[in-house]
């Protein structure tokens, strides 16, 4: 046997690894080929692998461990089971480039099923290893690092302040300084999966100084980077009233308006979160906004998206609208109303409607004036008629009650509550008969017009318990009138009549 | 004696009348003693009915004033608290008038100015307007530069299936499938394969594609490479020949340093020695006047009572002359580079 015949056997065996190896990488690639390659136990086969002499089967191996794990729960659990991530770990902080960015891409496909995969993947000791990872140079090691981090720190708290503990916030900070828009991406989206979890959290974010950097990039012209800054943006945002306005400090608002005008459904939706989530927390901050414009830009928007789009504008309306009854009329006079009106008539599910009823019924709920604007935009009848449908939830029947409640309790803009004398059911009748024994006693004009278009003739239909209160509204309102018109409306007078003309005894 | 016998006489009558009399007092002895009943019981119950009703109408008399004592007490009071209640009504009533009034006035003043709320509400509707006017400017703006782009692609596209189907553009001889003898022009088609080049073989260069990136979606697996054969001829890539030629042909441009002579400082030291040697007019140094010979005096630090160290008095440190390997002091000389001394003698002086 001669030396080539001996070195033959290790290339040939090297070879079929090599091939081995991509193939399975290959195979797994495709989601149908996913059990197959399970039933053939590919894990077991692919553990030692990971420890090969060559670099590119390590590689490899890792990135076909990878796109497994990526495909579901049970294969992540899997590998997590086989002890294969203490190996991943090691060599993330010992190898080359390319296998880090492999092993990041496991130890995220690992990490985005479950927290207690996710917690599995902490224990390992993976954040300080991919944390130095944020350190390389290379700018794709460092994405799938941040990736990793972000997909653990997304499930809860916990992870996220493991995280934090773990000091990749400065460094996710740096990246975001990074040319590489995909790093830039990943790296803001980390950011906001560590930032929603809790105003500390976020705190910690802002303290490394992300903000200022966050809000340099709101201008940039990549879509899928605007959406991820929104979105960092608006999750630091939502805790506190101080993080809000470090957050509006950074000088974002009247260059976020435009964002609202943008190409991309998403960052249209984020824009309109970040202004909900500002918007929510003090008058002052609302009225920041009012005075920007933001309102009238929110109308619009509110008018151009549709479904789940439309939502955080509707909302941003009722927060704004929540505050006083200034901010509300500012929403009036934006032309809110009638936005919301057309949105109400047009969005079909419970949840959007829902909050569009809650938001009309923040805006009507001040003054009369108010009630008399939400009134006139032909409101109440489609808010009456959320709230007897059948179909509808629970959720929608509350707001849309609460919000004909506080409307109708100011409303004293009577052509407008005349419609719901004839279909509203008991427990809303209540407030309508109420506004109107309210105005009726002072004001003629009223009276007449009430008799001529069948108010009166209506009222004296409902059947009322003696002692409650529409009774009480009900004798209020026979009050203001002449006996004789009470009793020419209420029902059953010509049959009286008849009667009194059969007992007649006429004169001779 | 007489009337002795006028009584002996009438001694039987005496006794028939005494008879009569105890008879008659005899029978009337009990109605006397009933009537006198009769008159005493009336007497006594006469006398027992008055001081009841003097006691009767004493009680009541005391009443009568005991309970009108009390009836104006209370009668008092009542009235005392009915004019306090309406009083307090009419203070309560005056004094929501002026709270009415003050109210009014101080939310006026203070709280809602009706008319700097209008202007407010005005001034927000033309901010509005203003931001609505640019953000539709923006939109417009942005749907502009998306369908600038758009075109450009589309028109790349063009020019690449023109570029992809030149085999079918027509010859001088044989018209191509766009270029139909039966019409009076050539397809618009035909212009479009005119006007471009076709594709040519393209070579492979390093084909970025193949590059490992184990995170991202989108790649091809490493194959595992072989050394390319070793061939004969000489390789690129080359520079341009101009710019061989040009840096052959280039003039010597010594470096400030290699230019400048080593002793250039200790030359111009001397220079100026001499100069300065000649424009003095006297050899003697001027002093300036104040600089008498002021008193020594001695340091804090170097005045001890241990003495001290005879260096400088006594011995300096070239105390051993005879091992100085020469007499000559040493001249600090910056050591020489040798690459610019070797520039010199190697650098091509442009011949060929």
């Amino acid at each position: 046997m001669s030396q080539r015949q001996v070195l033959q056997v290790f290339e040939q065996y090297q070879k079929s690894r090599t091939q081995f190896v991509q193939t399975v990488a290959e195979l797994a690639s495709r989601p149908q080929n996913i059990e197959t390659l399970q039933n053939a136990g590919v894990m077991s086969l692919l553990r030692p692998l990971l420890l090969d002499i060559v670099p590119t089967i390590q590689q490899t191996a890792a990135l076909a461990l990878g796109r497994l794990a990526n495909y579901n729960d049970d294969l992540a659990e899997a590998v997590v089971k086989g002890d294969i991530l203490p190996q991943l770990v090691y060599s993330l902080a010992e190898q080359n480039r390319f296998y880090k960015k492999a092993a990041a891409f496991v130890l995220r496909a690992v990490s985005k099923h479950s927290p207690q995969l996710a917690q599995s993947v902490v224990d390992c000791g993976a954040l300080d290893a991919l944390v130095i990872c944020l350190e390389e140079f290379d700018p794709g090691v460092k994405e799938s690092a941040a990736w990793a981090l972000g997909y653990i720190a997304r499930h809860n708290a916990e992870l996220a302040q493991a995280v934090v503990d773990a000091g990749a916030v400065p460094l996710l900070v740096l990246c975001i300084q990074e040319p590489e828009l995909s790093l830039k991406r990943i790296a803001a989206s980390a950011l906001s999966d560590i930032c929603k979890h809790s105003p500390e959290l976020a705190q910690t974010v802002v303290d490394a100084g992300a903000i200022a950097h966050l809000a340099q990039m709101i201008l940039n012209p990549d879509a899928k980077l605007k959406r991820q800054v929104f979105s960092a943006l608006s999750q630091i945002a939502k805790h506190s009233v101080d993080l809000a306005e470090m957050v509006v400090e950074a000088e974002i608002f009247p260059a976020v308006l435009t964002c609202l005008k943008d190409s991309d459904e998403y960052v249209k939706k984020n824009v309109a979160t970040l202004i909900r989530e500002i918007a929510k927390h003090t008058p002052e901050l609302a009225q920041l906004i009012v005075n920007a414009g933001g309102v009238a830009a929110v109308v619009d928007y509110v008018g151009e998206a549709r479904g789940n789009v439309r939502l955080p504008g509707v909302m941003m309306l009722g927060y704004v609208a929540a505050h006083s009854e200034n901010l509300a009329m500012a929403v009036i006079v934006s032309k809110g109303v009638v936005q919301l009106a057309i949105a109400l008539s047009e969005e079909r599910d419970d949840h959007i409607q829902a909050a569009i009823a809650w938001a009309l019924g923040q805006i009507g709920r001040h003054t009369p004036e108010h009630a008399k604007a939400v009134a006139v935009a032909n409101v109440l009848p489609k808010l009456l008629q959320c709230y007897l449908r059948a179909d509808v939830s629970e959720d929608l029947q509350t707001k849309s009650k609460k919000a004909l409640k506080n409307i109708l309790q100011k409303c004293v803009h009577l052509p407008a509550l005349e419609p719901l004398l004839h279909d509203a059911p008991a427990n809303v009748l209540k407030h309508v008969v109420g506004q109107f024994s309210k105005v009726l006693p002072h004001d003629s004009k009223a009276r007449r017009l009430f008799v001529t278009s069948g108010g009166l003739k209506k009222i004296q239909e409902i059947k009322s318990e003696p002692g409650s209160a529409l009774a009480e509204y009900v004798n209020t309102i026979n009050n203001c009138y002449p006996e004789e018109i009470v009793k020419y409306y209420s029902p059953g007078y010509s049959d009286a009549l008849l009667e009194r003309v059969e007992q007649f005894q006429p004169t001779a | 004696m007489a009337a002795m016998v006028r009584l002996q006489r009438q001694i039987n009558s005496l006794v028939e009348e005494t008879y009569a009399r105890k008879n008659e007092a005899e029978e009337s002895r009990n109605p006397e003693y009933v009537s006198a009943v009769k008159i005493q019981s009336w007497f006594r119950a006469t006398r027992c009915r008055s001081y009841l009703k003097h006691l009767n109408s004493s009680a009541v008399n005391i009443q009568r004033k005991w309970r009108g004592f009390l009836g104006r007490k209370y009668f008092r009071i009542l009235i005392q608290n009915g004019v306090f209640i309406l009083k307090l009504n009419y203070y309560n009533s005056m004094a929501s008038k002026i709270q009415k009034v003050w109210r009014g006035y101080y939310i006026r003043k203070y709280i809602f100015n009706y008319y700097s709320r209008k202007r407010y509400l005005e001034a927000l509707q033309v901010k509005n307007e203003i931001v609505r006017s640019e953000l539709d400017e923006y939109a417009e703006q942005q749907a502009q530069i998306q369908q600038r782009m758009a075109d450009e692609q589309e028109r790349n596209n063009k020019i690449y299936a023109a570029r992809k189907n030149h085999h079918l553009l027509s010859t001088e001889v044989i018209p191509g499938i766009y270029n139909s003898p039966f019409l009076p022009f050539p397809s618009e088609q035909e212009y479009e394969l005119r006007s471009v080049k076709p594709l040519g073989i393209r070579r492979k260069k390093g084909d970025k594609s193949n590059r490992f990136d184990p995170a991202w979606k989108s790649y091809n697996l490493p194959r595992p490479e072989k050394l390319p054969p070793l061939v004969s001829k000489p390789q690129g890539p080359f520079r341009e020949p101009q710019e061989v030629q040009e840096q052959r042909y280039k003039g010597f441009k010594p470096s400030l340093r290699v230019a400048t002579n080593y002793y250039s400082l200790d030359e111009a030291r001397k220079q100026m020695k001499a100069e300065e040697w000649v424009a003095r007019i006297n050899d003697d140094i001027f002093l300036p006047v104040k600089s008498r010979d002021p008193q020594y005096q001695k340091l804090l630090y170097t005045t001890s009572k241990y003495g001290h160290l005879p260096y400088g008095t006594k011995y300096f440190r070239e105390e051993f002359l005879d091992k100085h390997i020469t007499p000559m002091p040493f001249k600090t000389l910056v050591p020489p580079i040798p690459v610019f001394d070797k520039l010199n003698d190697t650098y091509s002086q442009g011949q060929v």
